[in-house]
């Protein structure tokens, strides 16, 4: 039997059985520092061996240059956004990670379809239809959610880059300015998060610690996981 | 959200569905101009048309790069698009909205290639019902006489030709299409589609038309005759 199945009806012409690799996803928002530990988890299975695939939001071939410019223009409906989203990641999950899978690879994802969902149902899309959307989606191997709270988060984001429009959810016009939109905006994204980490089973991380920690967590996890599933016996 | 069957918006939306060469488009078109002639306020909005996509669905297709699942969500994403800016705010108002082609060319040429139909439906499942979809029923055979007669060479995806049915571009053309019909035979009956006998003339399907839409007109605003009309008054009050 395939390792791998779908969410739901999933892709058409896809062998679930020629897959051999692993699909990690990290998930968390933004500033717990996903694509930090992406990066150090890649040179990290590098090293032992394992050839590692990154894919990361808004990257595909297909669609992700329009869909960044289209960002900036601030006038995507929501549920245009959530598509364009979701052809955004087909053409990934068909293009890259499914043909890497095939041949065996690590597929380290930079957030997945939660990600996607979470911020969709945000922006007042149906939790239900988005959640049908992604039923074409590959059920992953494992879920890392780095999770930090609000204040925490704040903390950080004004540490690093500031607010970024998209980021505090300024298009749904939440506060009366950037930092209470930013506030309002998490909280509410976190709240979907921290709803999914049951219905999805992830395994959470507490990422409030040192980088050193929550990596020595990670690690741990991934190399339990790999091991566990590693031999593959062929009937 | 609302769900297609659902919204209740004062405006009327007719949309024509059909294979290539079933002269859909030349009946919307003649629509068109009867419903402003009459004085109604129309909007006209053409699938695959979005400024936002419309280039990402191009590139994509001259590149070869679409799965079924991609060109199924690009498409869904351009008619997402649509729906937002220029489907439902006319309809909002009270105005005609007519479509060539809706959700009904989805849902048969992605079957068509294999994308499961049950998600197809709930991934359109935002979509607005329209008042009335007409389906231009033809033959493939006289649908490929019409295109020939009228037409340069097939295309790679409307021939299906992605699916490797045929190497024959004119063969797969021909597979790909009639799986198409098939489809859209199936839904005349689930989506309620008044069908319209493509092959007869082109005034008597169009009256067939008119006399459809005339029925589900009744309390449409008119603001154009309005203006017709008090220019007219002014002219009359001028000559006295």
């Amino acid at each position: 039997m395939a390792r791998f199945s779908f969410f739901g009806e999933g892709l058409p012409g896809i062998d679930l059985g020629e897959l051999k690799g692993k699909l990690i996803v990290l998930e968390g928002m933004d500033g717990v520092g996903r694509s930090t530990h992406i990066e150090l988890l890649k040179q990290w299975l590098e090293t032992n061996g394992r050839a590692v695939l990154v894919s990361s939001m808004t990257r595909s071939t297909l669609a992700g240059k329009r869909l960044r410019q289209a960002k900036e223009g601030h006038t995507l409906g929501s549920i245009t956004m959530s598509l364009f989203y979701a052809t955004d990641f087909a053409d990934r999950l068909e293009n890259a990670m499914i043909p890497a899978l095939k041949a065996g690879f690590v597929v380290l994802v930079d957030r997945y379809v939660y990600t996607l969902m979470a911020r969709a149902i945000v922006r007042g899309v149906d939790s239900e239809w988005v959640q049908d959307v992604y039923r074409l989606a590959l059920k992953p191997d494992g879920v890392f959610y780095l999770r930090v709270g609000i204040d925490e988060l704040i903390t950080r984001v004004l540490q690093g880059t500031g607010f970024d429009y998209w980021e505090s959810g300024m298009d749904l016009h939440l506060g009366e300015d950037m930092y209470d939109s930013f506030v309002e905006y998490q909280s509410r994204l976190l709240a979907q998060f921290d709803r999914m980490v049951e219905s999805y089973g992830f395994d959470v991380i507490d990422a409030s610690r040192s980088i050193e920690d929550v990596f020595g967590d990670l690690k741990e996890r991934v190399l339990r996981m790999l091991d566990q599933r590693a031999p593959q016996t062929t009937s | 959200m609302k769900t297609y069957g659902k919204h209740r918006f004062p405006g009327r939306l007719f949309v024509v569905e059909g294979i290539d060469g079933s002269g859909k488009s030349t009946q919307l078109s003649l629509l068109h101009k009867w419903l402003e002639s009459q004085g109604y306020v129309v909007f006209f909005s053409e699938w695959n048309s979005s400024p936002l996509v419309k280039n990402v669905t191009r590139r994509g297709k001259k590149k070869k790069m679409l799965t079924p699942m991609t060109f199924s969500l690009i498409h869904a994403t351009d008619f997402a698009d649509r729906t937002e800016h220029q489907i439902i705010p006319p309809l909002k108002a009270g105005a005609v909205v007519l479509a060539d082609r809706y959700i009904y060319t989805a849902f048969a040429r992605d079957v068509a290639r294999g994308v499961n139909p049950e998600w197809l439906r709930k991934l359109y499942a935002f979509a607005v019902k329209p008042t009335v979809g007409f389906y231009f029923r033809i033959s493939l055979d006289e649908a490929v006489r019409r295109l020939r007669a009228g037409r340069k060479a097939l295309k790679f995806y409307e021939a299906g030709m992605d699916l490797g049915l045929s190497d024959d571009i004119e063969e797969s053309f021909h597979i790909f299409q009639g799986r198409i019909i098939e489809q859209y035979e199936k839904m005349v009956e689930e989506f309620g589609l008044q069908v319209i006998d493509a092959t007869l003339s082109i005034e008597e399907q169009q009256a067939q038309m008119r006399q459809l839409v005339t029925q589900t007109l009744t309390d449409t605003k008119k603001t154009r005759i309005r203006r017709w009309l008090d220019l007219a008054s002014l002219a009359k009050g001028s000559q006295v």
